[in-house]
């Protein structure tokens, strides 16, 4: 009996028990090297084609923030000069301004940005412009959900996604930006 | 000593660990292919512009670039500028819009990610967006970094 056990004892066997933290090692490898940048940018939604026909349109010219960004990079807010700076403190009145001053907005929702650039105008200078419009909305839907509670507006956008509702602020107030042609030359 | 060690073996209370290294030999397997990154040589220098505004995009399958910068030649100069669209710098403005259309097919919920250089003119991005209008590919991205702490 006690030889037969001992025979039983030798048997050969190659130890397989680390093999799966060799394998974790080699999958915690892969996990965390392969991780891809997740693109990040300014969202837009670009106006369909317009039939050659159909009018766009009418739109009251007060109701308009008139943004224009010449060659230098230079800024326009309403043929007033400005600073990049400053357009941010121009959207919030202008959006949250309903009939108050007459340079400004009648509504909320009938309020709109049009961002004009030459064809010479940089890149950069564009997109801080156009940064600084979203920052203003992103600012005012801050400002909106934390009038309902809410810590920020992403924690909002959270909360609504969780009940399927929908975003009021984002119905309030929408963030209606035209990126308008430049002038032919 | 050797008849108590047996005694306990014979319970088998333990869980066969013998397969573990094959499940986790399939899930390795799994990530490596399916983390495959579709390498393309951008041949248009890209640096990206700042920007505070930004938002992520989450779901990579509905992405498509297009690159917007000047060419990169020999001997590290720059050249006149480039658009590219997947792997091929785009002669023809008006082929956009073929590109984008089938594109636009496959994947309707498509989103066009611009990877345009800081350095660029405007005129050339308004016509990269008048085709992808032309093509019914309404919803961009201006890529940009984050803004580093000043």
């Amino acid at each position: 009996m006690s030889l037969l056990k001992k025979k039983k004892r030798t048997e050969a066997e190659i130890p397989t028990s680390s093999m799966a933290d060799i394998a974790f090692l080699l999958l915690i490898f892969f996990l965390v090297t392969t991780t891809i940048d997740v693109d990040t940018g300014i969202g837009m939604v670009l106006p369909p084609k317009l039939e050659d026909d159909v009018e766009p349109p009418p739109i009251k010219e007060r109701n308009v923030l008139k943004i224009l960004v010449n060659e230098q990079g230079l800024v326009l807010v309403e043929d007033q000069p400005s600073a990049v700076q400053l357009i941010r403190d121009e959207v919030k009145k202008h959006v949250l301004n309903n009939g108050a001053d007459p340079r400004y907005a009648e509504e909320t929702s009938k309020a709109l940005i049009s961002i004009k650039t030459a064809r010479q105008t940089p890149y950069d200078a564009y997109v801080s412009v156009l940064d600084e419009v979203w920052m203003a909305y992103f600012e005012m839907w801050d400002a909106e959900a934390r009038a309902l509670g809410y810590p920020d507006y992403s924690a909002y956008v959270n909360a609504i996604e969780a009940q399927e509702g929908d975003n009021a602020i984002r119905e309030k107030i929408k963030a209606a930006i035209s990126i308008a042609e430049p002038d032919a030359a | 000593m050797p008849g108590h060690f047996q005694k306990k073996a014979t319970t088998k209370q333990e869980i066969p660990t013998a397969s573990l290294p094959d499940i986790i030999f399939m899930l390795l397997i799994f990530f490596m292919v399916s983390t495959v990154l579709r390498e393309t040589t951008v041949q248009v220098r890209t640096t990206l512009p700042q920007a505070e505004a930004l938002t992520k995009i989450d779901q990579k399958r509905l992405v498509s670039y297009i690159y917007v910068g000047p060419r990169k030649l020999d001997g590290n100069r720059l050249g006149e500028t480039g658009v590219q669209i997947d792997d091929a710098l785009i002669e023809d403005m008006l082929a956009i819009r073929t590109i984008m259309y089938r594109k636009l097919i496959e994947q309707p919920r498509l989103i066009v990610s611009l990877k345009v250089d800081q350095t660029s003119e405007m005129g050339m991005v308004l016509d990269v967006q008048q085709e992808l209008r032309e093509a019914g590919t309404l919803r961009i991205n201006y890529s940009s970094r984050r803004e580093l702490p000043s």
